[in-house]
């Protein structure tokens, strides 16, 4: 049941149900999920387009609401927090990786890593020291005044990543972090994120189409039409135990 | 705390056309409505410097102004005898009787005729205006058909030059001298000897009386009283309230006729300015996703665009007040329809229009940022990021 490293549960999903309205119709994505995250894992979810995954990531990170059910992350219950709660939570709680990397062409790739720390109390010398030893982890202290467009793609990810953990949240969530990047970059990414997840003891959550990137991950969960599924395409059991 | 001002500073240089565009639609705008206060203002200070505080004008009662008023002897003796009055070191009263009379000249480069004021003076009336000076030639002769012209009119009106002949009043009257005035409405006038004046206009009575007073404090109490006179049908003002109110109706069209122009324009820049920044946030959908996942609030994301708004309010309010700053320069003339004569003034720029202009500039960057900045702070966070 996704404890594969025996740690405590970090995410615990309980009776997650989500649909979206079109028109009149109601269209289910997720359907009553159920399932936890063990503190520092590496999970992958995978499943073809429309079977929930992003979704899926989406309400684990806060930035999607729940139909029904409970998320709760750390022992916090997110599925109760108002849109305020949730966006300071989201800033101490979570990292974002995506795919297209989201950095603001206008600001440095040290003012990227910067961002988060914006929201919290750290002085201005503090923020400094924090954004360089992020930006030394992915290996681009060298690049630190430079734009986005001046970055390689590979790079660009490498910044968006720093700038995910910058903050040391306890979870980074990833949504095809490497579908954008040649084989050698995505590589370099995965091996990075794992890195992460060894040394630094993060849990990372990747929705991936990738095999290669499903395969750096530790657990694999598949989705399909909005109900999880084991590796071997069986329903996985509502509740641990039962 | 916010998300960085430089965010929003080099999103308008990153874009810099749309930003010079929309910011130059703004900067015509405070041009205009900074030109038209800077007009208004040019054409107060001209006639309010014209007075002195401690001077009093006398005209009769409910007449505008010196053109329309007539002072007759027997009362202007009357007033001559108040003890207001302060005399000079000279032991002479600091009082003058003095003809306003209208005529018209005309101007050197058109040809044309335009109004012009002729004052006939008293050896006083100098004394009572010290801002005016003798620059070139010297003082009528009294009794002779000698007159001195402002610079204003010396270099606008033909004849008006030193050495040069006026014909008006069925007489020719020699300019002898050039007078300088600042920029007041004196500089707009033919001054020559009081009597001369009269005879020639064939006109009884004076227009005004004017002088200065002893206390400057004693002003109220010698209006009440002159005021309540029965022998006298005068009304009192001190010289500085006199010409501010020559100049009020002018001033006031002016600054109506200014505001309201620009009220209209502005709408024009305000829509500009809404165009660019719902522009703004359409194209940058998914930083907006990004920040707002980050864990910026709302809050954060709407101040952003209202500052990149804001900062494209003052880049167009100070280019527009820069221009406007060359104003300065020009000297306008026109016909004062209070006094019916032709007045100098220029352009001025004072603190007061500064601020005003650039409130005014921010003021649209705000209206016409403040709704696509909600848009962007509203925006669905997933939605958002998947617009890439």
């Amino acid at each position: 049941m996704g404890m594969g490293n025996g740690n405590p549960p970090i995410v615990e999903i309980v009776n997650l149900s989500k649909s979206y309205r079109r028109g009149s119709q109601t269209i289910p994505v997720l359907e009553d999920i159920t399932f936890d995250i063990a503190d520092g894992e590496f999970l992958a979810l995978m499943g073809p387009s429309g079977s929930g995954k992003s979704t899926l990531l989406n309400l684990i990170a806060g930035i999607d609401k729940a139909d029904e059910g409970t998320i709760r992350v750390g022992g916090v219950d997110i599925t109760s927090l108002s849109d305020k709660e949730l966006a300071a939570w989201r800033a101490a709680n979570v990292g974002f990786i995506f795919q297209f990397y989201n950095l603001m062409p206008v600001l440095t790739a040290f003012e990227n890593v910067e961002l988060p720390l914006l929201l919290t109390g750290l002085s201005r010398s503090e923020r400094r020291e924090h954004v360089a030893l992020a930006l030394q982890v992915v290996g681009l202290s060298d690049r630190v005044d430079h734009y986005p467009a001046q970055l390689s793609g590979g790079q660009q990810q490498r910044v968006a990543i720093a700038r995910a953990v910058v903050s040391d949240p306890a979870i980074l969530v990833a949504d095809e972090p490497t579908g954008d990047l040649d084989r050698v970059s995505a590589g370099e990414i995965l091996q990075l994120m794992d890195r992460l997840v060894r040394e630094f003891g993060k849990t990372i959550i990747m929705v991936t189409h990738d095999p290669r990137a499903a395969e750096k991950a530790r657990i694999i969960r598949h989705l399909e039409k909005g109900i999880l599924t084991d590796i071997d395409g069986q329903p996985a059991s509502p509740v641990a135990g039962s | 705390m916010a998300i960085p001002f430089s965010y929003s500073l080099r999103n308008l240089w990153t874009r810099r056309l749309t930003t010079v565009l929309t910011a130059s639609g703004m900067a015509l705008v405070v041009f205009v409505f900074a030109a038209t206060l800077m007009l208004a203002e040019g054409l107060r200070k001209t006639l309010v410097e014209t007075g002195s505080y401690d001077n009093v004008v006398i005209i009769r009662k409910s007449s505008n102004s010196e053109v329309q008023s007539g002072v007759d002897r027997a009362q202007a003796s009357i007033i001559e005898s108040q003890p207001e009055v302060a005399r000079g070191s000279d032991g002479r009263l600091l009082l003058a009787k003095e003809l306003v009379v209208l005529i018209n000249i005309p101007k050197r480069e058109s040809n044309k005729p335009a109004n012009v004021v002729i004052r006939g003076i008293a050896p006083a009336s100098l004394l009572l205006r010290p801002q005016v000076r003798l620059s070139e030639g010297r003082m009528p002769r009294p009794g002779s058909a000698e007159v001195i012209a402002g610079k204003s009119i010396a270099r606008r009106f033909k004849g008006g030059g030193i050495g040069e002949t006026l014909r008006f009043g069925m007489r020719d009257w020699t300019v002898v001298g050039i007078f300088d005035a600042g920029t007041t409405g004196f500089s707009s006038e033919i001054w020559g000897d009081v009597d001369q004046l009269m005879q020639a206009f064939r006109r009884p009575v004076y227009s005004s009386v004017s002088f200065k007073l002893q206390d400057v404090t004693a002003f109220d109490q010698f209006k009440q009283r002159v005021e309540g006179d029965p022998r006298l049908t005068v009304e009192a003002k001190r010289e500085t309230r006199y010409y501010e109110d020559q100049s009020e109706a002018m001033a006031k069209f002016l600054r109506i006729m200014g505001i309201t122009l620009t009220v209209i324009f502005s709408l024009g820049a305000v829509i500009g300015a809404m165009i660019t920044m719902y522009a703004a946030v359409a194209n940058r959908v998914v930083e907006i996703g990004t920040l707002r996942a980050l864990g910026f609030q709302k809050m954060s994301i709407l101040a952003a665009f209202v500052m990149e708004s804001l900062l494209l309010g003052l880049l167009g309010g100070v280019v527009g007040l820069f221009g406007a700053s060359f104003m300065q320069l020009i000297t306008i003339s026109t016909m004062n329809w209070q006094t019916f004569s032709e007045l100098a003034f220029s352009f001025t720029l004072t603190l007061d229009i500064l601020w005003k202009s650039l409130l005014f500039s921010v003021g649209m960057g705000f209206v016409g940022g403040v709704l696509p900045a909600f848009r962007a702070a509203r925006m669905n966070i997933v939605e958002a990021l998947r617009a890439s």
